[in-house]
């Protein structure tokens, strides 16, 4: 039994003339019984027309009677299908509601709701949960519950608020009142039918309200999308064209510009009923979205001729491979995800090693289809990366939360890096020429931008410290040159002083010209991720 | 790290303009003879503008007396300011917009030209306070300016340059010319 009142007649009168479906009767009923919505749609009509009939017994039992000495066959015009659904009429029995029931049938049977387009009716049930779920089967996700989201065409808050409009008067004239907020959202009902639904499909997963995992249905109704469009000239600051945005007509931009807009207005530019549509929406494909996932690592880099991430210009790979994608590919295997973010505590250029225990990095896998792997599985798809290729090899690799991405940046700016360049000088040194180096603690450099990088960075002037360095002498034009520096510290531009533009330099140290032939960096100094035992 | 052979320091001597840069020179600047520039053009587009080693600057053991960076009386380049990832608010320079006047202890005065068109990011302060460093170091760090082309250009403003080829060719053309008797 539905918890109407002797109020809701009228309203229920008005809707169901008017082109609305059972359930949205209900709606505007502000029926919050969630189990109301799930019964079959049919059954609720004849519980609402029979709560009708009870007031118009007298004019119901003079119809039935008319019909009756239509020699008790079925009236003209009304096709047998719609009949059938019903229990047969029979001459003589009592009518009460039924009769008036019987006229009404086809109009609401037949035609497509007028508030909601068909979206509480044959496209919520268990054939449309049986096609969600068949969709969210396919993506083969790994998931513990999930969150069914649902987008309605804008469309529907403009014959929402026309149909919320007449209700009202017609309730105003009974002296009750009906706020907007009372009336169920067409979206609410949905979900009060379809969760439950699509959970027993999957084998009963909970469909909850917030999840990692989320099925997102969408409709659309080409046919009514002008309902909208009288909006932009009672409200056109609510929509303002953005190069983006295929239609004008967002959902928001609706909504905002219902708000301002007064009833007067609304009711001069919107016919109530509103048009009936000759089709329901039409249901667009089932998306499946799954949270990203994030993993850490520290990676280390074994050869001079790999960029960090790939090297295209002009649509031209420049360079073979990249240390990102060397890690992605099996990582993107293992967790069957879309595609990936790449991220690292700094970089180094194409041409230096990465050597020690390695520079941390971080991944976000976007879309992963699979969410958790366990510590075995990510040992295992460490050794996978570490096997792929003899360039890089990844360590502690494991999977952290969002924030980690912040740890990450952080040892950016603040840490201290140790490297080790190769350095040759112009002049013949020995090895007493050089071991004052060693002495030198601290030593604060004014780097302007390099010009290698200046094309793509703003011109400025860093300081940055060189904490200390240790010299190891080679031959008469070389040397290795250990250093421990702050973050961001140029090394080539420290040893080849970049035209003078960062001072002091190597070659202004040891009064000769100087340049760089190699360099390994051979610790990032941040110490996250935190390590996993081999 | 690898292990290293002795290098031969003569033959294979390791620069880093040889490794980013292209060599490209205008030669006798603005009709005068010998005034020779060269634009050190970096693979990321930007380039140096320096003297080239037969300007007259760095001939017969000339010393700098003066080097000024006001060309004129509302424009010096020392006021230039860039600001920003895309350089804001630097002189747009022209092939023949002058850069600066250097005046030697022979009295001769020379100005230097920019040589290409495009933005200017910096000139070199170091040669006010280190004069010598243009004439020890005309190639690093007595460089004149750092002009970064419009992206759409980059790649034809070296239309009006000569390769290293070409200008060696000029060069050996006047010292031709020069030993002739008249």
């Amino acid at each position: 039994m539905l918890p109407l009142k002797d109020g809701d007649k009228p309203v229920v009168r008005k809707l169901l003339s008017s082109g609305c479906c059972a359930r949205c009767v209900l709606r505007f009923c502000c029926i919050s019984v969630q189990a109301a919505y799930r019964k079959p749609p049919q059954e609720t009509l004849e519980e609402l027309r029979a709560f009708i009939g009870n007031t118009e017994n007298g004019k119901s039992q003079q119809s039935a009677s008319d019909s009756h000495d239509a020699a008790g066959s079925e009236p003209p015009g009304e096709p047998p299908m719609k009949r059938a659904k019903l229990e047969p009429v029979e001459p003589g029995a009592a009518v009460g509601g039924d009769a008036s029931a019987v006229v009404k049938v086809e109009e609401e049977e037949s035609s497509v709701c007028v508030a909601c387009l068909g979206i509480l009716q044959e496209l919520s049930g268990p054939t449309q949960a049986v096609k969600i779920a068949e969709r969210v089967k396919e993506g083969e996700y790994e998931f513990d519950t999930l969150v069914l989201s649902v987008s309605l065409p804008a469309q529907l808050c403009v014959r929402e608020h026309s149909c919320w409009l007449h209700v009202k008067k017609e309730l105003r004239e009974k002296s009750a009142a009906l706020a907007k907020d009372d009336v169920i959202p067409v979206k609410e009902a949905f979900k009060w039918i379809m969760q439950g639904l699509v959970a027993k499909e999957l084998g009963g997963v909970a469909v909850v309200i917030r999840s990692l995992f989320e099925v997102s249905v969408e409709f659309t109704h080409p046919e009514t999308e002008a309902d909208c469009h009288f909006l932009a000239s009672t409200c056109a600051s609510c929509f303002k064209p953005t190069k983006n945005k295929q239609s004008v007509f967002t959902r928001m931009a609706v909504v905002k510009a219902l708000e301002k807009i007064s009833d007067a207005v609304f009711l001069k530019h919107y016919a109530f009923p509103p048009p009936r549509p000759s089709s329901s929406c039409v249901p667009q494909d089932v998306k499946c979205l799954h949270t990203s996932i994030f993993i850490a690592g520290r990676y280390n880099k074994f050869c001079r001729s790999l960029p960090q991430t790939p090297w295209v210009i002009d649509g031209e790979r420049r360079m073979e491979s990249s240390v990102e994608e060397l890690i992605a590919a099996p990582v993107l295997l293992s967790f069957r995800a879309a595609g990936f973010n790449f991220s690292s505590s700094g970089r180094e250029d194409v041409d230096v090693r990465t050597l020690g225990n390695g520079r941390p990095f971080a991944m976000e896998l976007l879309n992963p289809h699979r969410s958790k792997l366990s510590r075995e599985e990510m040992k295992h798809l460490q050794e996978t990366i570490n096997k792929s290729s003899d360039k890089i090899r990844v360590r502690d690799l494991q999977i952290v939360s969002r924030e980690a991405m912040g740890r990450m940046k952080e040892g950016e700016e603040a840490k201290t890096k140790s490297y080790t360049a190769l350095v040759w000088t112009q002049k013949a040194i020995q090895s007493q020429d050089i071991a004052f180096i060693d002495g030198i603690k601290d030593l604060t450099l004014d780097q302007k931008t390099p010009l290698r990088v200046l094309h793509r960075r703003p011109l400025a002037v860093r300081q940055r410290v060189v904490h200390r360095m240790i010299t190891r002498y080679l031959d008469p034009h070389h040397f290795h040159l250990e250093l421990k520096t702050q973050a961001g510290t140029y090394i080539k531009e420290f040893v080849h002083g970049d035209f003078g533009r960062t001072k002091p330099n190597m070659s202004v140290l040891l009064k000769m010209d100087t340049d760089i032939l190699e360099l390994d960096v051979e610790s990032v100094d941040v110490d996250w991720p935190p390590s996993i035992p081999e | 790290m690898d292990g290293v052979e002795q290098r031969d320091t003569e033959a294979t001597a390791p620069s880093v303009i040889d490794r980013y840069y292209t060599r490209w020179f205008r030669a006798d600047m603005k009709g005068k003879p010998c005034e020779d520039h060269c634009i050190l053009q970096h693979s990321n587009r930007l380039c140096v503008i320096t003297l080239a080693e037969t300007h007259p600057i760095l001939q017969d053991g000339r010393a700098i007396k003066n080097i000024n960076y006001q060309i004129s009386n509302c424009c010096s380049r020392l006021n230039n300011k860039v600001s920003g990832k895309s350089k804001r608010g630097g002189q747009f320079l022209t092939d023949f917009a002058p850069l600066c006047r250097i005046t030697c202890t022979d009295e001769t005065e020379y100005t230097i030209y920019s040589c290409i068109r495009g933005r200017l990011l910096e000139v070199n302060e170091s040669i006010l306070e280190t004069p010598t460093l243009l004439l020890e170091k005309p190639s690093t760090e007595g460089y004149i300016a750092v002009i970064l082309p419009k992206f759409e250009e980059s790649k034809r403003i070296t239309e009006n340059l000569l390769s290293r080829e070409e200008f060696e060719t000029v060069v050996s053309k006047r010292i031709v010319a020069q030993s002739q008797p008249s």
